[in-house]
């Protein structure tokens, strides 16, 4: 059985599903460090801001980015085969997940957006 | 019109061979040629040693299981002209013992078939009936497992089953699933320990490949991980009502 997941594309996408969260879990301990140094105040929270800027932070970003959408991609294609037998086609059940995920990502886009220029002084 | 390709079968007898090794036939066929039948002709004219298993040759029985080029097909409704002229690599359905060239040892799954109680364990008729009756909706929540009849191709494409051969495996859950599923079953508390064990559906991590090449569309993989939903359920039911009496 060694090597099985490089005998058939689907295994290695199966591979790639499973490691991505790597990448999730790095993103999410990224936010929460953020978190803390929010709550240690003002200058410490600027430095996380600024680390957030430097090249290796910005390749990690620039990586995690198509990791986590392919992440999320992947967990809408399986939830059909998660959820009780429905009438609805499997189609349309991954199609109603990628598009609630993507209508609530670009609300919080919008929000982030909008707060931002409310709270600029 | 008649062109030759090439047909790599796996010979193995385990008796003699001390490993597997693959032998080459040309072999001619016609458009309308299935794998299965080049076999036929393999065995017809070519090399009559060569031992592979087969019955209804249109899909139904299962028996004609192989790997075709890597992936778990059946040889009856897999053409020959699709691989032309490549080469088609015939070997005997992946994580199974060999009985004799293509042909595998199930004894594996048939004990796990057994274990799961795939038939219906009779419930009691409603007073003053003397048989369960079921509405077309109650039927269409098992039909589609139902159709599973065992070709084994999922267990092929199981990598779960391949490393640990404990798992109990795409089609036995399947038919777990499908017999819990019949309104006139009573067996589901018979059938839950199963399920809930490590190697029942907790051995599955939702590599899905079963379900692409269930050639009956079976989806094996839903009814697995339906179970999951299932199996957590039953153990929250356990936890906080200890002493409660099973409901079948």
């Amino acid at each position: 059985m060694a090597g099985w997941w490089k005998r058939h594309p689907y295994y290695l996408w199966y591979m790639l599903r499973e490691a991505s969260c790597v990448f999730i879990t790095a993103y999410a301990l990224i936010l929460l460090w953020g978190l803390r140094r929010l709550a240690q105040g003002e200058g410490p929270f600027e430095d996380w801001l600024e680390s957030l800027g430097t090249p290796g932070s910005l390749a990690f970003h620039a990586l995690a980015l198509p990791v986590v959408l392919y992440h999320a991609w992947t967990w809408f294609k399986v939830m059909p085969k998660t959820l009780p037998d429905t009438r609805l086609p499997a189609a349309a059940i991954v199609a109603g997940g990628v598009a609630a995920s993507a209508a609530c990502s670009a609300a919080l886009l919008v929000a982030v957006w909008w707060f931002g220029l409310w709270s600029v002084p | 019109m008649t062109r030759t390709i090439r047909i790599e079968c796996l010979r193995y007898h385990p008796e003699t061979d001390a490993e597997p090794r693959l032998q080459a036939y040309e072999v001619p066929f016609t458009d309308d040629m299935s794998v299965l039948q080049g076999l036929q002709y393999i065995k017809d004219h070519l090399d009559g040693s060569l031992t592979f298993r087969w019955s209804c040759r249109m899909a139904i029985c299962g028996s004609c299981g192989q790997m075709v080029n890597g992936v778990p097909r059946l040889g009856c409704e897999t053409f020959l002209r699709e691989f032309w002229p490549g080469t088609v690599r015939v070997e005997p359905l992946e994580h199974f013992p060999i009985v004799r060239d293509l042909a595998i040892d199930q004894s594996d799954f048939l004990a796990k078939l057994e274990s799961v109680k795939p038939y219906l364990v009779q419930k009691a008729p409603p007073a003053g009936e003397n048989t369960n009756l079921q509405a077309p909706e109650e039927m269409q929540a098992y039909y589609r497992y139902s159709k599973c009849i065992n070709y084994l191709l999922c267990y092929a494409a199981c990598p779960q089953y391949g490393l640990n051969p404990a798992f109990t495996g795409p089609a036995a859950l399947t038919l777990l699933h499908r017999y819990n599923a019949d309104s006139r079953d009573a067996g589901r508390a018979q059938r839950m320990p199963v399920v809930n064990q490590e190697d029942g559906v907790w051995g599955c991590t939702l590599v899905g490949y079963c379900s692409e090449v269930c050639p009956k569309d079976v989806d094996p993989a839903r009814a697995v991980n339906q179970n999951k939903v299932n199996s957590t359920l039953d153990y929250f039911k356990h936890f906080l009502f200890p002493r409660a009496k099973e409901k079948s």
